[in-house]
This record gives structure tokens, C-alpha cells and sequence, in this order.
């Protein structure tokens, strides 16, 4: 596909238009996973305005993102980093093989006190 | 006074005595959590996708269970309160998803969002009222130094969840008030624990929850308290059994003298 289809199908899937995005950098100042992204969320959206998407689909900041949703809560342009980036997640986990959490992987992160929830979490967030 | 409740699955498991303290103590102030039948996992996520439908779905049931028997539906698990929550809003705002879950669901009549979904802290404040329930309190937990650890999934977006203000809120605070004990409140109470990323990357969430322990600790709170399993784990790597992380449900049972009665 395209970079072209896959910068429409990032709006389509999280319903943002990165173009209200005032580069305010709000978004990246309250990112807890801030440090450890690649790509940073105000320049994520940047990146889809730009429709590099190849950059963003390789990104390992899809995998720091916490959806924890301070990036959409402080926007005052309300685009909602966090959905963009879940949307570029997507586009990878949607694809045939392409996932961040195999099955065979998970028995050696467990301990006796992990909860459910976090392993329905994580398998919703790193594959379909 | 008779709530839909849905537990989710940590409360079936990990997280018993979040669930069986919680259904102990509304009984204690009147009213009564009535499961909901063949409830399905939450997905413990909100599918953030506008094209995520089936991932939906599981909400949309339990929310059409509720508002067939005619009643609110209730909450404990912040996360289960945050993806119904979500899902109840889509189903209620936006056309496209109410159609499509709708054709899926094949219900009597459509479901169109008109359930009000309350988390168990809402029901507190707003039904009982913290009032009311500081009457009831037969074992008031004087000297204790509580912080509030809210975390994301409460709070956060605040348009829809419309829980408190995201920024700055009390309603913990008020809680602990309300059962005696004195609030402690400091920076890092709405900042994330790492949520599911503790999984993968332990050393990133262990960093999280240090600064939010050390946050806690530092302001004079003496134990912690939370609604979601997922935050307890995360922030217990961090305390290191140093301060308590408990169940807010846990020391309501306790203030209203029914915690000794909960087996679990």
C-alpha cells in the first residue's frame, strides 16, 4: 500500500485531523513515556501530516505509548496524539504476523501476583 | 436500592477482595450490586480504532443488560469503568458505531447509550453522599495519612468520563474524609503507573511508579489507596512493601465495620 493510502487510513482509523495540530507541544510535555520515545508525540503528528508513515510504522514509540491519554486530555486543538498513535499501532498489528507480544513469551513475564488485566491489556494493545 | 454491577475479571480473581469488600459495604449503606448475567471481559483497554467494533461489543452487552432490567450500572475495576464508560458514550454520539454494533447485536430494541454507567465511588458521592456515609462510619480511621492514587483511567478524557476534574480532583480525598482518615495530596496522584507496559518493560514501569511512591511518601502519606488492580501491582514493585497499597473498598468495609464478615 502506499504511503499515501496508509497516512488516509492513520485519519480513518483514529478520526483525528492532524492539520488542527498548532505545534504547541503540549502533548510531549506531559508524555510520561516522553524519554523513551523515538519519536516524540508532537513530532508523530508531524509525521502524518507529512505522510511519512514508513518512519512512524517503524517507531518503537508505538510500543512506549501508555494510552494514558494526558497528551489528549491537555490538547487545546483537541487532535488527540494518542489516537493517532494508536492508529499507526494498528496498521502494523492488523498486518499478517506482525506483532509485540507472542503467546510463547508471556509464561517467563509472569509472577504470582500479575493480574488479569494486564495481560488482556497488553495482548489488546500489542495484536490483533 | 439495586445496582447492575459488573465485576470484570480481575475481580474474579486477583482482585477478590477489591470486589467482595465493595459488595459488603452497600449492603452496609443500603443499597445492593446485582450482577450482571454471562458478562464477557471488558478487553480491559478502550478500542481507540473508530473501525474497532467487536472489541465494542462486549460493553454494548452488558450496558443493553442494564438498561433491560432498568437500572445504573456499576463499576469497580477503574479500567472496566473506563472502557464502558467510553463505549457507552460512542454508542449514545456516534452514528456510525452505534449502527454497526447495533447490526451486530441484533437486540429487541437498539441500544442507543441509555444506561448510566456510575463507578462505585460516583455511586459513593453521588447516592449515598459522603455525608451520609461519615454517619455511617462506626470505626472512624482517625491518624491515618492516605494518598489518593487515581492514575489515568478514572480521570482521563475528562469530557467523557466526567468523573471529577482530571487536573485536580477530590473525590478520593473526600472519600478518605469522609472515613475518617486525613488526605494526603500530592503531585504525581493522576500521573500514569505504567498501565500494561509493565509486561514488557519492567524497568519503564518501575521507573513510573518510583517517582509517583516517592511523590506519595515525600508529601507525609503513610499508605495508598486505589480502584484498580493493575496500579496495585505496578506501584507495589515500588513501595517494596514500604507503604501499603490498599483497596479503597478495603477500608470502607473496615470504617463501616463489616470488614471482619468478608470472606474472601
Amino acid at each position: 500500500m502506499s504511503h499515501v493510502n496508509k497516512a488516509k487510513q492513520i485519519k480513518e482509523i483514529s478520526g483525528v485531523n492532524p492539520l488542527k495540530c498548532m505545534k504547541c507541544g503540549k502533548c510531549s510535555a506531559s508524555c510520561p513515556s516522553y524519554n523513551e520515545m523515538d519519536i516524540k508525540p508532537h513530532q508523530f503528528v508531524s509525521y502524518v501530516q507529512n505522510e511519512d508513515i514508513e518512519s512512524l510504522v517503524a517507531s518503537k514509540s508505538l510500543w512506549k505509548c501508555l494510552s494514558c491519554f494526558a497528551c489528549v486530555e491537555r490538547c487545546p486543538r483537541d487532535v488527540k496524539p494518542g489516537k493517532l498513535i494508536d492508529a499507526a499501532r494498528q496498521l502494523v498489528v492488523r498486518e499478517k504476523g506482525q506483532t509485540y507480544l507472542s503467546p510463547d513469551e508471556v509464561p517467563e513475564l509472569l509472577d504470582p501476583e500479575t493480574p488479569q488485566q494486564l495481560l488482556v491489556s497488553a495482548f489488546r494493545r500489542y495484536r490483533r | 436500592m439495586k445496582y447492575s454491577y459488573y465485576p470484570g475479571c480481575t475481580l474474579k480473581n486477583k482482585a477478590k477482595d477489591l470486589d467482595a469488600y465493595a459488595r459488603a459495604s452497600a449492603l452496609a449503606l443500603g443499597f445492593e450490586l446485582e450482577e450482571i448475567e454471562d458478562w464477557q471481559c471488558c478487553g480491559g483497554v478502550y478500542p481507540l480504532g473508530t473501525d474497532e467494533i467487536a472489541s465494542k461489543l462486549s460493553s454494548v452487552r452488558a450496558l443493553n443488560e442494564a438498561k433491560v432490567k432498568g437500572q445504573d450500572l456499576v463499576t469497580l475495576c477503574s479500567a472496566c469503568h473506563h472502557v464502558i464508560k467510553r463505549v457507552n458514550d460512542d454508542m449514545k454520539n456516534v452514528d456510525d458505531i452505534r449502527t454497526r454494533a447495533n447490526n451486530y447485536m441484533q437486540l429487541e430494541e437498539p441500544y442507543a447509550g441509555e444506561t448510566e454507567v456510575l463507578h462505585f465511588l460516583e455511586v459513593l458521592r453521588d447516592k449515598v453522599g459522603f455525608d451520609k456515609l461519615k454517619e455511617k462510619v462506626v470505626n472512624p480511621l482517625k491518624d491515618k495519612k492516605i494518598g489518593a492514587y487515581y492514575g489515568c483511567l478514572l480521570l482521563r478524557p475528562g469530557k467523557v468520563l466526567g468523573f471529577d476534574n482530571p487536573e485536580n480532583p477530590t473525590i478520593i480525598e473526600d472519600f478518605i474524609r469522609a472515613i475518617g482518615a486525613t488526605p494526603v495530596v500530592y503531585p504525581y496522584r493522576n500521573e500514569c503507573c505504567g498501565g500494561y507496559i509493565s509486561l514488557k518493560e519492567k524497568e519503564m514501569a518501575k521507573n513510573m511508579c518510583d517517582k509517583i511512591v516517592d511523590s506519595a511518601e515525600g508529601f507525609g502519606a503513610e499508605m495508598l489507596i486505589t480502584a484498580c488492580p493493575l496500579c496495585m501491582y505496578n506501584l507495589n514493585k515500588s513501595t517494596e512493601g514500604k507503604i501499603p497499597v490498599v483497596y479503597f473498598t478495603e477500608l470502607l468495609a473496615e470504617a463501616l465495620g463489616v470488614k471482619e464478615e468478608v470472606e474472601i
